[in-house]
C-alpha cells in the first residue's frame, strides 16, 4: 500500500475568511510579521501497490471529481 | 390534470416537508422522491429542498451530487426538459453538478445567518418566477452558514448580460455574495437556484409572509404554458 497527498487550496481570487479569520488571531497570539494565512484542505489517500503514473493519474482524475470543486479551487497530487 | 412535483429527500434533508407543504398551498401534487432511488417517477419538475445533504462532508452538496437520483435528474434539467428548483442545499447540490455556475462558500462573517430577509426579483421569465413582477421585492427567511456566491468576475458578467440573476438581497449583503446575488438561473430558464427559503414564507402562521409562494405557483404557470421560459 502507497500514499498520495492531494492538496487543496481556494483559488486565489476566492475570499478565504477563515484564513482571514486565522491571520487576525495571529498578532494577539503573539505571532508578529505574519501577512496573510490561506486555509486549504489535505487528502491522504491509500492506493494499493506502488504509486505510478497510472495509479496518480487515477487520483488526479479522484481530486477533479469529488475531491476538489474547480470552479473555486485548485488542487495538486503527490506521492507521499 | 394537477401538475406533481417531486421534493427529493436526501439522508440530512431537512426542508422537504415544508417544500412539499409550499407545493400543496400552490395547488400541486407534492411527490416524494428518495435519493437512492434512480428514478423521479415521471414528475414534472423537482425541488431540492434546504438542508445538510450526506452532512455536507467534504463539501455542501459535493456528495449528494452523485446521488443516485441525481444521474436521471441531470441530464433531463440540463437539456431544459425538467424545471429543478433548488433551494439552499439545494442551490449548492446544483453548483456542485453544474447545472449552475458559480458555487457557495463560507459567509464571510463566518456565521449562520438566521432571518427574515427581502429580496428583489430580478428575473420573472424562468420556470419558478413567472408569477412574480420584475423589480418586485419579496420578504422571506435566510437560514445557511454557506451562502456567499462566488464565481469569477468573468461569469458575473456574463449572468448579468444574459439577465440570469433570479433575485438579489435587499437592505446589505447578509453573506457576502458576489454583486448580491441570492439566486440564478441556467441559459434555459429551467433551473433556478436560490439561497434563500420561499417555502418558509407561504404561511401567515409560520412565515414573515406568504411571498414565498409564487416560486411554487409560477411552476405551475409554467406548466400550463411553459412556452413563457
Amino acid at each position: 500500500m502507497a500514499r498520495v497527498v492531494v492538496d487543496v487550496m481556494l483559488k486565489p481570487e476566492i475570499l478565504d475568511p477563515q484564513g482571514q479569520a486565522i491571520a487576525g488571531a495571529c498578532p494577539r497570539l503573539g505571532f508578529e510579521g505574519i501577512e496573510q494565512v490561506r486555509q486549504g484542505k489535505r487528502f491522504e489517500v491509500e492506493v494499493e501497490g506502488e504509486v505510478d503514473e497510472a495509479k496518480l493519474a487515477d487520483v488526479r482524475r479522484l481530486a477533479e471529481t469529488l475531491l476538489a470543486n474547480t470552479v473555486i479551487e485548485d488542487f495538486e497530487v503527490r506521492p507521499a | 390534470m394537477t401538475a406533481r412535483v417531486g421534493v427529493v429527500t436526501f439522508p440530512g434533508s431537512l426542508d422537504d416537508k415544508d417544500a412539499a407543504r409550499a407545493v400543496s398551498l400552490a395547488g400541486a401534487e407534492p411527490v416524494a422522491l428518495w435519493h437512492a432511488d434512480p428514478d423521479l417517477k415521471g414528475v414534472d419538475a423537482v425541488v431540492l429542498p434546504g438542508g445538510f445533504s450526506y452532512g455536507d462532508y467534504l463539501r455542501c452538496g459535493a456528495i449528494a451530487r452523485f446521488a443516485p437520483l441525481m444521474s436521471e435528474l441531470v441530464p433531463a434539467a440540463r437539456s431544459g426538459a425538467l424545471p429543478v428548483l433548488g433551494i439552499c442545499n439545494g442551490f449548492q447540490i446544483l453548483c456542485e453538478s453544474h447545472l449552475l455556475p458559480g458555487a457557495l462558500t463560507r459567509n464571510s462573517s463566518l456565521r449562520f445567518v438566521n432571518r427574515d430577509q427581502v429580496l428583489r426579483m430580478e428575473n420573472t421569465r424562468t420556470a419558478w418566477t413567472n408569477g412574480y413582477d420584475e423589480g418586485q421585492e419579496i420578504l422571506v427567511v435566510l437560514k445557511s452558514g454557506e451562502g456567499s456566491y462566488v464565481a469569477d468576475e468573468e461569469t458575473l458578467d456574463q449572468l448579468e448580460s444574459e439577465g440570469r440573476v433570479v433575485a438579489r438581497y435587499v437592505g446589505g449583503n447578509p453573506n457576502g455574495s458576489r454583486r448580491d446575488i441570492a439566486g440564478v438561473t441556467n441559459a434555459h430558464g429551467n433551473v433556478v437556484g436560490l439561497m434563500p427559503h420561499p417555502e418558509h414564507a407561504v404561511e401567515a402562521l409560520t412565515g414573515p409572509s406568504t411571498e414565498g409562494l409564487g416560486f411554487f405557483t409560477s411552476i405551475l404557470g409554467h406548466l400550463a404554458a411553459p412556452a413563457q421560459a
